[in-house]
This record gives structure tokens, C-alpha cells and sequence, in this order.
């Protein structure tokens, strides 16, 4: 089976984000980067299905420069080579532009299967997957939590709301979009840190995908979110603050 | 030029949230001078047609077909698709649901528009929405403008219109049968089912401790466990906790665990993923205990500490039982 797996560079998890003097974005020269965690676990489950099949796993990205970083762990992790659609300036494109780029990246892959994280942590849009299905012209399901290969197709176990599921059956090639917590992510060997120097990198520029079309959402400004409630917040070394608390749980709120 | 808003059922029961995106629509019919006109898809749904169409907009369709029994993302984004040119809106509002994060997104594709998916206001700009939605898991909010012509699809987070802000009417029901073919319905789903019964009702519970990645390691998690006891609560978990088996799923709070609403809920090292705080934000107190002050708990939080949990909950635990001594 031949998987391609679309992950993205996000900034690491506790980041502290500033936003940028043009206020559209986030200041990101003192930023750390890694890989979007829903991916990760797209590309476990990617590597764990070939284990299992046999085949290939391609790590396909869209991204700046540093990007790089993040596919080769991907191939230090067990891909067996990238595609790294490398741009500067994806900002200008919205989660269409950005899938026409993918699709575009995959028109001479013909993989069976394509795995992606159900949302990135930094934009939340939670729809790349969906869109690249309907634009290469093949099913999809979202949030899922099991991949089963069957003759042809796969069943999958798709995650509803309030503690549900649902199998579902899927002819192949598929796009699916993977919820976090599906399969427990593997660290990079040494010698799979050295593989990965030997492995091939594909890039892929805007210009040899041809011009992506007008964005048709633009992110105007970013902020920070204003409080819906006014916080009381407790200051003093931990046994001051505790001790107001509790106070205030006591006297107030009478749980204790 | 109309609002399209699409209600959402489920085997002949309404998704609450439906509501809301009703709401939100009367209100900017209202702000935009456009009629509102609500759609719900199925198959036998002409007496749900019929219940929406007690509250105030211009029409309600009945998007009917035997293969919308069962929901598919191929049928649902087909049977929209002849509902939106047919009804040629300027705007297509949805509920954010996980059906709708599953189809919405194609749907909007094939009018080469983008879902803004997510969004938790609204604000009015030359008489067009500028939508706000969250960025980062929350840390921040983001201004999403469309142009290009439409019609332009939004989906509204849980909890952002309120649906008792809903007003009445009476609209005529009008049934559209798409044409759909079942071959062209790829995937193939099976009976819903739950992983096991719950044992743990955190529901009925009045405080609830709720531990997040804060807590760094299974080992640690005894630290906010010992809390819950001493406050006579129930312990329970954001969603990371228990996709790493740290504790079980039927402890987990959010939109794929349970929603709960106790007297008192303690977010321990939660930073509060919109995820999270759709499960929690109808708790009458909320206690946050961060280490970023910046962390979107805060934004629902009526108490805060800032500081190291692993020096706040010892001392917490310490407090509280000098407290009921």
C-alpha cells in the first residue's frame, strides 16, 4: 500500500505567541517549530499500516525553508522519502490554495491511501483533508480512530460526538483525516536519524504547480481574545494563593 | 439573496446546536436585510420541517431522500449542493458539528469557496459579516473577511449564538428531493455504537478536578487525584490525558467526552482548547490553576491561580483539609 501522509510545521505546543506589528500574524523569528500533533499521529498510523501491508510512506508538506526540519524527522521516524512544497509566503493562500498545492504535488503519485491530522494546531481550519479528497476526485471520512485494510477498501472507526463511533467502509484510494490519541507515536531510533540523511527530499516550488487561485479568505487580524469573565486571580507564593482559595470556596461558592 | 441555515438531526432528533445557528441566522438576516431560509436533510423529515418552521424565517425545505437515512459525507454534500443552487444564498451558515466538519468542507469546494469553519462571532462591516474565529487552540482570535462573490459558508461553534435568543413565526415547508445516486455514496457506514458503558457518571458530579497536560506524566497524575478526594469530587481529564491512556476515556470533558456542568469545576494544567471548554463552560464556578497567564482557561476561569501545579494542588490539598477540619 502507498500512503502519503500531509503534515505541517506548527509553532511548539507552549509556545508564547505575540502577535505581529502588521497584526495579521503571529511574530515568529523567537518561535520554536514541530510538527502538528494530529499529523504525528497520521504518520504513526502511516508507518504502522505499512508495517502491517507492506509498501511505502510519503511525508508530503507545504512550508517554508525550515519545514525541512520537521520532514526529516518524519523520515528519521520510518517515511520512506518526502515532498516539500517549498514556499516562504503560504500565508497569502486560505486551506483551498493550500490543498489545490497538495493535490497538485500528487498528481503523478497515485497513492492507495492518504492520511492527514484532522486539524492543525495553529489555524484549527480542520478541513485540508476534506478538500484535497473532493479535489483529487476521492472519498474521505474525518476523526478517525482505527484504520482497518480490507481487499480494496478500508474500514475505518470514526469518532462522533458524546463518546460515540461508527465503522464506516471505503473503497480505495481514500483520504482520511486522523484524530490524536489514535495509536501511540514511536521516537526517531539513532539509526533512523541516520537513514533519513540518505533519503530523498523532493521540492516542489509554486511555480511548477502553476499559479494557485485567489484567496477567497483572508485572515484579517489576530488578537488576543477578550475575557468573557472577569478572573479573580489569586497572587502570593502557592500556600497564599491556596489558602484564598480555599477561603473563597468555603464562604463563597460553599463547597467545602 | 437569502441566509441559508442548515439544521442539523439525527435519526429524527434535533442537534441542539441547530438552534443556536438559527439564532445566529435571524440575527444577521436582520443586520443584512435578508430573509432567512432553514434546511434539514434525511430521509422522512418533512415533520422536523414542520417544527422549524414555528420559528421566524421566510422557508423551511425538507431535503428528503431515502439514501439521507443514514448520513454520508457523499449524500449530505450532494443533496446540499442541489439545495444551494437551488436557493442561490449569499450565505451558508452551519452548525459546527462533527458531521458538519466532515462534509461542510467538500461542500464549500465545490463552489470554490473555503469553509470558515468554527467561527464564535460576528461583526458587521459595510453590511457584510467579518467572522471571528479561533486561532492556536484559542490563544487567539482571528478576523476572517471573504470576497469572490459567495455564496460563502460559515460553520458556528457550540455555545457562540444563544438559541433562546430565537424568535417565532410561521414559514411555509417546502420538500426538495435531490436527485442522488447510490453509487456515487462511497462510503459505507455502520450503526453507531458507544465503546462501553459508562461507569463513571461525571454529570451528576458537584465539584469536578479536571487534570490536563499540565501534569506532564502518568506518574503525577495522583498529585490532582488527591485534590478531588479531599474536595469530595470526581476526577476527570482533557482530552490528551486520556488518548494517552493516563486515565480512562469515560473521565474525559469536551466535545468528544462528556459536557458536564457542576457547582465547581477545577481545571488543573488545562490550557482550554475550544475542544475543552465547550465540555465545561456551564459549570457554575470555575477554578483555573495555569503556570501561562495567557492560557484560554482563564477567558471562562472565575478563579485563577498562575503558578507551578505542582506546587499550588499539594498546597490546595493541604488548605482544603485544614478548611473541613
Amino acid at each position: 500500500m502507498k500512503i502519503v501522509v500531509a503534515i505541517k510545521q506548527v509553532p511548539i505546543r507552549d509556545s508564547q505567541l505575540r502577535v505581529a506589528s502588521d497584526g495579521k500574524w503571529i511574530e515568529e523569528s523567537d518561535l520554536s517549530f514541530e510538527i502538528n500533533e494530529p499529523d504525528a499521529y497520521a504518520l504513526e498510523e502511516a508507518l504502522q499500516l505499512k508495517e502491517r501491508h507492506g509498501g511505502e510512506v510519503v511525508a508530503l508538506c507545504a512550508g517554508p525553508a525550515r519545514a525541512a526540519q520537521t520532514i526529516r524527522e518524519a523520515l528519521a521516524k520510518g517515511a520512506d522519502r518526502a515532498i516539500h512544497i517549498e514556499e516562504e509566503n503560504l500565508k497569502t493562500l486560505d486551506t483551498l490554495g493550500v490543498a489545490r498545492l497538495l493535490a497538485g504535488a500528487l498528481r503523478d503519485e497515485n497513492p492507495d491511501l492518504i492520511l492527514t491530522g484532522l486539524q492543525s494546531d495553529d489555524l484549527g481550519y480542520g478541513q485540508t483533508g476534506v478538500v484535497l479528497a473532493e479535489l483529487l476526485g476521492i472519498p474521505h471520512s474525518t476523526i478517525i480512530m482505527q484504520v482497518e485494510k480490507l481487499n480494496g477498501s478500508i474500514r475505518v472507526k470514526r469518532e462522533l460526538e458524546d463518546g460515540w463511533f461508527q465503522h464506516i467502509e471505503i473503497p480505495l484510494p481514500a483520504v482520511l483525516t486522523v484524530q490524536s490519541g489514535i495509536n501511540k507515536l514511536r521516537y526517531a531510533t539513532l539509526m533512523g536519524i541516520k537513514k533519513a540523511k540518505t533519503k530523498e527530499i523532493r521540492r516542489v516550488t509554486l511555480a511548477e504547480l502553476g499559479a494557485a487561485p485567489a484567496a477567497t479568505a483572508i485572515i484579517e487580524r489576530i488578537y488576543l481574545p477578550q475575557k468573557s469573565k472577569q478572573t479573580q486571580i489569586f497572587e502570593g507564593d502557592a500556600k497564599t494563593a491556596a489558602a484564598k482559595l480555599v477561603e473563597k470556596l468555603k464562604f463563597e461558592v460553599r463547597v467545602i | 439573496m437569502s441566509i441559508l441555515v442548515a439544521l442539523e438531526q439525527q435519526a429524527g432528533k434535533w442537534r441542539a446546536m441547530s438552534w443556536e445557528t438559527l439564532a445566529a441566522g435571524q440575527q444577521l438576516g436582520a443586520a443584512m436585510n435578508l430573509p432567512v431560509i432553514a434546511a434539514v436533510a434525511g430521509s422522512g423529515v418533512e415533520g422536523l420541517a414542520k417544527e422549524a418552521a414555528a420559528k421566524k424565517c421566510a422557508k423551511v425545505y425538507a431535503v428528503d431522500h431515502d439514501l439521507l437515512k443514514e448520513y454520508t459525507a457523499d449524500g449530505f454534500t450532494a443533496a446540499f449542493e442541489a439545495l444551494v443552487r437551488k436557493v442561490n444564498p449569499t450565505l451558508v451558515l452551519l452548525p459546527h458539528t462533527y458531521q458538519v466538519r466532515d462534509f461542510a468542507p467538500k461542500l464549500a469546494t465545490r463552489f470554490n469557496q473555503v469553509l470558515v469553519s468554527d467561527v464564535i462571532g460576528t461583526r458587521m462591516e459595510s453590511g457584510f459579516p467579518v467572522f471571528v474565529r479561533l486561532l492556536f487552540q484559542g490563544k487567539l482570535n482571528g478576523d476572517v473577511r471573504v470576497s469572490g462573490g459567495g455564496p460563502y459558508f460559515a460553520s458556528l461553534q457550540a455555545g457562540a449564538w444563544r438559541a433562546d435568543s430565537l424568535e417565532a413565526g410561521s414559514a411555509e415547508v417546502e420538500t426538495l428531493s435531490p436527485e442522488l445516486d447510490a453509487s456515487k455514496i462511497r462510503q459505507k457506514p455502520e450503526a453507531p455504537f458507544r465503546e462501553s458503558a459508562r461507569a463513571v457518571d461525571l454529570t451528576a458530579a458537584e465539584i469536578i478536578v479536571s487534570v490536563g497536560r499540565g501534569i506532564k506524566e502518568k506518574e503525577n497524575i495522583p498529585v490532582v487525584e488527591e485534590l478531588a478526594k479531599a474536595l469530595g469530587g470526581e476526577l476527570a481529564a482533557s482530552r490528551p490525558i486520556c488518548d494517552a491512556g493516563w486515565l480512562p476515556m469515560e473521565r474525559q470533558v469536551g466535545s468528544s467526552g462528556q459536557t458536564v456542568a457542576p457547582k465547581v469545576y477545577m481545571a488543573v494544567g488545562i490550557s482550554g482548547a475550544i475542544q475543552h471548554l465547550v465540555g465545561m463552560k456551564g459549570a457554575k464556578t470555575i477554578v483555573a490553576i495555569n503556570k501561562d497567564a495567557n492560557a484560554p482557561i482563564f477567558e471562562v476561569a472565575d478563579y485563577g491561580i498562575v503558578g507551578d501545579l505542582f506546587e499550588v494542588v499539594p498546597a490546595l490539598v493541604e488548605e482544603v483539609k485544614k478548611a473541613k477540619a
